[in-house]
């Protein structure tokens, strides 16, 4: 137990650090996924095209190929940027073509007779898809992005693989220095744990006071 | 679903979706542009570089690390859906001592990253006189982390198998056991089918853990190389094409099972684990 408790700012650190690149690239994810959605809808071949090669390259490649290719690789062309960063946007791509994915199933659970309505109307695309089709979508995935959102946690894990100091990589620093493997790791799993807990309990709120019973 | 956000178009919007199909293409022709233009200013374009992966030798130490990734993925998800199978029946037991831990373990095991599990095996067993075999490193904790995911589909899937099903079996005299081993899990194990192919992408996306465990698996067979050859954007590049032709044909192959199956049959459609 004093192996945590000596150890503390380092913890914090890597827990900071672990919210950070949660934070981030969530954001980061739900807009790119947000526009990837939006492509995927359109009535543009091409734009349809390029939203399902995005989807179908960052669900099949592994988060860590695409860090490792980011960190160890763009260097080489010229592309040099704080490994944080990159981090941030790398675990932000890959996670962008698993919200795409859950929100496209969104909007296809919204029944035809919301997009006739709103195109009878006279609405554009454009607008009815933010005024009409993506509020009734969001509500009905909010469990599937939760779940997003705590797989997302777990990912950024990876980033210790590559050199981020995060939670996971605080932890193991902390066991080479101490020895003491089952006290450390047990708290680092309960910080994600916890983290899982607070998202899984916002969207559970959330789903009760935005879901619609049809 | 295509005809949800519009109609056929009129002269107007035709011009706007020429517009837009125009645009599209020039935005990527222009990203490909600028990624050629920063490899041939950086001179990684150089045929010098490339040229090693025309060669038998490399791609056969490649080839030798995708045979131990797909060893890996094989070994971890048959171990984790024999345990994802004994979670799901856990879950579904009757008796509360049963039903609890195997609920808890699906729960807990979800919110713990697969790679601090790696960091357990490689560097805590070890203090308690457990040191596995290179292999088990990297598949043990793949397995313990996608049991729980298993189990998830099979619950799913044994709940979409009507109750009338189970009903059946009990009114002509079969025990619990029975009714499960031989009425209910033969028609959820075709249900589940698709999503356990997806899932099976997801392990084989998570065994570049070996790159960690340093198992010779594709993606550390990849490092390895790039150390030696120091050609590195290049080996991660062809590294990333050889994971995504495997991935996107188990992905395509779920797709078509799932095709194939009677949509009343689909357990809720679950979506690939991010």
């Amino acid at each position: 137990m004093s192996a945590i408790l000596d150890h503390l700012p380092e913890f914090w650190e890597g827990l900071i650090v672990t919210l950070q690149l949660t934070a981030a690239s969530f954001l980061g994810a739900a807009v790119v996924g947000l526009v990837i959605t939006a492509m995927r809808v359109s009535p543009v071949g091409v734009l349809r095209g390029i939203g399902t090669a995005y989807v179908e390259t960052f669900q099949n490649l592994p988060l860590l190929v695409l860090l490792v290719l980011a960190v160890f690789g763009l260097p080489e062309i010229g592309i040099k940027a704080d490994l944080l960063v990159t981090a941030i946007v790398v675990i932000a791509l890959y996670e962008a073509a698993y919200i795409a994915e859950a929100l496209r199933s969104g909007v296809n659970a919204v029944s035809a007779g919301q997009g006739e309505a709103a195109r009878a109307l006279g609405l554009t695309f454009g607008q009815s898809l933010r005024h009409v089709i993506l509020p009734q979508a969001l509500r009905t995935v909010i469990q599937p992005l939760g779940n997003i959102f705590i797989a997302l946690t777990m990912n950024t894990s990876l980033a210790a693989a590559i050199g981020v100091v995060d939670l996971t990589a605080a932890a193991n620093r902390v066991n080479l220095m101490e020895a003491q493997p089952i006290p450390i790791f047990v708290g680092a799993g309960l910080a994600y744990a916890l983290i899982a807990a607070c998202a899984g309990f916002v969207t559970g709120r959330l789903e009760r006071r935005l879901v619609m019973v049809r | 679903m295509s005809n949800l956000l519009f109609d056929e178009p009129g002269p107007r919007a035709r011009r706007r979706i020429r517009i837009a199909t125009v645009v599209g293409a020039v935005a990527v022709l222009a990203l490909l542009a600028l990624a050629v233009r920063q490899f041939a200013a950086n001179g990684q374009l150089d045929a010098a570089r490339w040229q090693p992966y025309a060669t038998w030798p490399m791609w056969r130490y490649l080839l030798d690390g995708l045979w131990s990734t797909v060893l890996a993925a094989v070994v971890s998800a048959a171990l984790a859906m024999a345990a994802g199978l004994a979670l799901a029946l856990g879950r579904l037991s009757r008796r509360r001592w049963v039903r609890l831990p195997a609920a808890a373990y699906v729960e807990v095991v979800r919110t713990v990253p697969a790679l601090l599990l790696v960091y357990v095996v490689l560097f805590a067993l070890p203090r308690y006189g457990l040191d596995l075999p290179l292999f088990w490193k990297l598949v043990v904790p793949l397995a313990i982390s996608n049991a729980a995911a298993f189990a998830e589909i099979f619950r799913a899937g044994i709940l979409s198998v009507e109750r009338g099903q189970s009903e059946a079996g009990l009114a002509v005299g079969l025990t619990h056991g029975q009714t499960m081993r031989m009425i209910v899990l033969p028609q959820a194990a075709r249900r589940v089918l698709p999503s356990i192919v997806s899932q099976s992408v997801g392990l084989l996306k998570d065994t570049s853990l070996g790159f960690v465990v340093s198992y010779a698996e594709l993606l550390y067979s990849g490092k390895v190389l790039a150390t030696y050859n120091g050609l590195l954007i290049q080996t991660y590049i062809i590294v990333a094409l050889v994971y995504l032709v495997v991935n996107a044909s188990l992905s395509k192959l779920a797709r078509t099972l799932e095709a194939r199956q009677p949509r009343a049959h689909r357990p809720r459609r679950r979506l690939a684990r991010a």
